[in-house]
């Protein structure tokens, strides 16, 4: 389709545009007290984008700006991941962050680049879009401007999504050199009609694995996410660790679909090369040790906001697990599981910022007896991390529930087993915050305040916790109406 | 709704109605959840008195009674598919039943109240839905959904080293369950719905052998479900190697929740496999069934020989109960008539003495403030009911003729004797280790000189009374004439035993 023709549908992106323009220029007419009006705008733009989003549900399945974006159901649903959780974190933030519009807008930024990457469909396309994701994020990672953690996060941050995206983009280069194609369509098709040389093309996709592997935090290219957590604002380490990685897996998706696979009849997926190195056990192999890794380091840590960048990266770990089936099972698993993983991870992070900054620590240990000082919010974080750890009957559970069943489905059962134990392992950290705040007495006994706001917006993120728990039924239809990816 | 949602979910409706109560008002706290827990009690009662002997359950639909059966999730076919046979009867009306002396036993809580009892309701709705769930994932739902009370109950309202003990407890637990849902998924995608053709978490679906698919056919991914399934129920019982939470989680638990541990919670493992593991897999549960009866022998040699060595009398009642759930599996691993109800007597007999001397040993505990048992000595001088009791209730651990383990413990031998000859002898000699601990600590704790520190603690308390009383009534009546309870059984057990042969 042609770059007029496309533009209808494009809409929520230029709406997207348009505001964040237009929030600039407010921020210039405003007083100091009154710029907490752009985050509140902020929000209410993100909104519309949100029903903008939705009525994309109706277009039919199209390719747009000659082939460099696509408009389906897949791209909907993670840009409405991607809007939902920025709008949460505008929340996060707005008790916080008063006086400057530069934040919001770089948050609106970011979503748009997470629009963009969630509908990428050209090799360029995942390079700037990935690119224009990452360079927000740094700042908002060193926003903090004097924290000396902040800004070694940053910095760590830069330099390697220079060094990984430098790698992904030389994958890539192989790639365009083996098809002459950027496009992921006609990649497919080029290497289908003339099959690449083996070693070469796998030495691209891992290459271009590593770029993306990066960004959803796979072992081995983890290294820079518990500094990055630790150091960023605890709002921002939240966005970090749900948006930007929902992206990065929809990309990802993207690229295993059509470089390395091509749908037969129906959605399952042959292999378009026949590598010598067996692609899905490849990815298995990754998954159990990205879930081991994050799980196992996740257990020796003391600071709450590093506990939960391994916690994330277990988390990945799961998502990528039923990614080694190849078919609509496993990803459309994997979209359910971001959605469940919004709201749960949220949910802990917004108990865990409201309380590091009244308890003026990151440690584990100042939440001692927490659910004596403060039992609501004490009682929800424990709920919220028992979801993580999957029990029933929270939603977490389900999440978890269908990623193994996709993988069980499939008959790779060792790895289904390997991934049910990595639960066990991650109840013992998760269960002794829980620990902390039970078992434990309070040092003092003053209760710890958490006034209305923090409680609405809590049991904003708490309800979906528990009510997907028992019944999930509509969430389950909207990721089954998702998988209908273009090809 | 049916009887048994409403049994079910009632108390959980009433965790809701006691988190509203305002927490000053401590009393009323206490007394509504005596009330919410009495009225299971009543209604499962009543169902008893309705429940058709005849009937069979296991593995048809419409052998079951009281079934509620409808649609839950259908995009994954799960259901929410309840009823109740003469396997699981038993057990929910006992469940209904410790519940509720449990919760009168923790009228002396005086930390987090509300907490402990809006906890303790949810607890109580996991375990009886666990025994009335004849859909795999429904089952697995509330078997998971009592870890979480569970957990807080021990580590919140427990002894000194309760931290560990609750961890240890959750972790075991949990390792087992998530073993039962590889098994429980492989099942779901390779039963067929006889009906509709597509997956199903009816367990009465998956009992059908004609449902399986290729790969179930398959003798080496029967053996590895069955063993995978087994290990998650095993740690539950628990059977030898994986037993080691339960001295530390039954020590550290606060009285009532001993009581409810060590009175229903084993059970589900033993359930579990006659519920789920037998009728499923019954090729392999025959074949398997020699490796189960050494299991049982060592659980009970085992376990009576550490009780001996104990102590502290909690710990000694806790191995108690390792070496009587050895009884239970004895009894299956036999697959005689005789054998497997003497194996679901034991369950039911053992959850009534085992809460009678947990909750014994809770009473001393309340006075003395420890529990060793060197340190007392001549008590049934200053406190004569209390010994009388106590004495009622180790006797009918020891399986002393005219109480309810003696009817068990002789019903296994006869079904495993013919079976398993050497083995059988070896357990029998469990018998007189039993004997031996019972006696000896009956003697050092009641017996000889009075300890002048303990002479005049009170006696037994009317609250106290009033839980151990109906029990030591059970033990008696249900020991000279057990056929109420083995009336209820026997269709079931015979139709589940025709099923492996």
């Amino acid at each position: 389709m042609d770059n007029l023709s496309s533009l209808s549908y494009f809409v929520p992106e230029l709406f997207l545009s348009a505001a964040i323009l237009l929030i600039i220029i407010l921020d210039l007419l405003l007083k100091k007290e009154q710029k907490i009006w752009t985050g509140i705008l902020s929000a209410a733009a993100l909104l519309i984008s949100v029903f903008l989003i939705f009525k994309q549900y109706q277009l039919p399945v199209h390719d747009i700006f000659n082939g460099m974006l696509v408009v389906d159901s897949m791209a909907v649903l993670v840009k409405l991941i991607a809007a939902v959780s920025s709008i949460i974190i505008i929340l996060f933030s707005l008790p916080y962050v008063e006086e400057k519009t530069e934040y919001y807008v770089l948050i609106l930024i970011t979503t748009l680049g997470m629009f963009l990457m969630a509908s990428v469909n050209d090799i360029l396309m995942i390079i700037l879009s990935m690119e224009l994701v990452g360079l927000m994020s740094y700042v908002l990672t060193g926003f903090t401007k004097r924290n000396v953690k902040s800004d070694e996060a940053s910095l760590k941050y830069i330099l390697y999504a220079a060094a990984s995206t430098a790698v992904m983009a030389f994958g890539f280069s192989y790639i365009y050199g083996m098809t002459g194609e950027t496009n992921l369509i006609k990649i497919q098709q080029a290497l289908m009609t003339n099959p690449p040389n083996q070693a070469a093309f796998f030495i691209a996709v891992v290459l271009v694995l590593a770029g993306l592997g990066y960004k959803i935090a796979m072992v081995p290219f983890h290294f820079w996410l518990p500094d990055v957590y630790e150091g960023a604002p605890t709002p921002i380490t939240a966005f970090l660790s749900v948006g930007p990685k929902a992206a990065g897996l929809a990309v990802m998706i993207r690229f295993l679909i059509t470089v390395t696979a091509h749908p037969t009849s129906g959605m399952a997926t042959a292999f378009a090369q026949n590598l010598q190195v067996h692609l899905p056990m490849l990815i298995a192999v990754l998954a159990v040790i990205t879930m081991t890794f994050g799980n196992t380091v996740a257990l020796r840590q003391t600071n709450i906001k590093r506990l939960m960048a391994y916690s994330s990266i277990a988390h990945a770990g799961y998502m990528i697990m039923a990614m080694v089936v190849f078919n609509a099972e496993g990803f459309t698993a994997i979209l359910f599981y971001l959605i469940i993983y919004m709201f749960m991870n949220f949910g802990a992070f917004w108990v865990i910022i409201t309380m590091t900054k009244r308890l003026n620590s990151d440690e584990i240990s100042a939440f001692r007896g927490l659910g004596y000082r403060s039992p609501y919010a004490a009682v929800a974080l424990a709920i919220f991390l028992f979801s993580l750890t999957g029990l029933p009957p929270l939603a977490g559970f389900i999440g978890k529930f269908y990623l193994f069943a996709a993988v069980i489905k499939a008959e790779w059962y060792v790895l289904a087993i390997l991934g049910v134990l990595n639960s066990v392992v991650s109840l013992y950290y998760y269960a002794n915050i829980v620990r902390t705040m039970f078992l434990e007495s309070a040092p003092v006994q003053e209760a710890v305040p958490f006034n209305l706001y923090d409680k609405v917006l809590l049991t904003v993120l708490l309800v979906p916790v528990l009510l997907f728990g028992v019944y999930w039924s509509p969430v389950l239809r909207l990721t089954e109406i998702s998988f209908n990816v273009f090809h | 709704m049916g009887m048994i949602s409403l049994v079910t979910f009632l108390p959980v409706f009433g965790a809701l109605i006691v988190l509203l109560i305002p927490k000053q008002n401590e009393k009323a706290i206490k007394w509504f959840s005596a009330i919410i827990t009495f009225i299971p009690l009543i209604i499962a009662s009543y169902m008893w008195s309705q429940f058709n002997y005849t009937l069979s359950g296991i593995n048809h639909e419409a052998q079951f009674q009281f079934v509620e059966h409808m649609s839950w999730i259908p995009a994954f076919h799960i259901e929410y598919f309840v009823g109740l046979d003469g396997l699981s009867f038993p057990m929910f009306w006992l469940t209904t039943l410790l519940s509720f002396l449990a919760i009168v036993a923790s009228f002396g809580i005086n930390k987090s109240v509300k907490g402990y009892f809006a906890l303790f309701l949810l607890l109580e709705t996991g375990m009886l839905g666990v025994f009335v769930a004849l859909d795999f994932f429904l089952f697995y739902v509330f078997w998971e959904v009592m870890l979480l009370p569970m957990y807080f109950l021990i580590g919140i309202w427990g002894g000194p080293r309760r931290e560990y003990a609750a961890i240890k407890f959750f972790l075991y637990t949990l390792l087992g369950s998530v073993l039962m849902l590889v098994v429980m998924l492989a099942l779901y995608f390779n039963v067929q719905d006889p009906a509709t053709h597509g997956h199903t978490f009816n367990m009465l679906h998956m009992m059908d052998q004609s449902n399986h698919k290729d790969i179930l056919r398959s003798v080496d991914v029967r053996y590895w479900l069955y063993i995978l399934l087994f290990i998650g129920f095993a740690i539950k019982v628990p059977v030898f190697p994986f037993h080691t939470w339960l001295p530390d989680a039954h020590v550290e638990a606060p009285t009532a929740i001993s009581v409810i541990l060590a009175g229903i919670l084993l059970k589900m493992g033993t359930y579990g496999l006659l519920r789920i593991s037998y009728p499923i897999f019954p090729d392999i549960a025959v074949k398997t069934a020699y490796a189960l009866a050494i299991l049982g022998v060592i659980n009970i040699l085992y376990g009576a020989f550490v009780a001996m060595a104990q102590k502290d009398l909690k710990k000694l009642v806790a191995y108690s109960s390792v070496s009587h759930m050895g009884f239970v599996l004895l009894g299956m691993a036999a697959f005689t008539d005789a054998g497997i109800h003497g194996a679901l007597f034991q369950m039911f007999s053992h959850g009534m003495i085992t809460a009678m001397l947990f909750l014994i040993v809770g009473v001393i505990y309340d006075r003395a403030h420890h529990r060793q048992i060197e340190g007392f000595g001549g008590l049934a001088v200053s406190m004569p009911v209390y010994a009388g009791v106590a004495s009622l209730a180790f006797f009918a651990a020891l399986g002393l003729p005219g109480m309810t383990g003696f009817i068990a413990e002789a019903s296994v031998f006869i079904g495993s004797f013919p079976v398993y000859r050497t083995l059988t002898i070896m357990a029998a000699l469990g018998i007189v280790i039993t004997a031996s601990y019972v006696l000896w600590t009956v003697q050092r704790v009641f017996l000889g000189k009075l300890n002048p520190k303990y002479a005049d603690l009170p006696d037994i308390n009317r609250r106290e009374l009033f839980t151990l009383v109906p029990l030591g009534i059970m033990v008696i009546l249900f020991g000279v004439y057990p056929m109420p309870i083995l009336h209820l059984m026997r269709s079931s057990l015979i139709h589940l035993i025709s099923l492996m042969h």
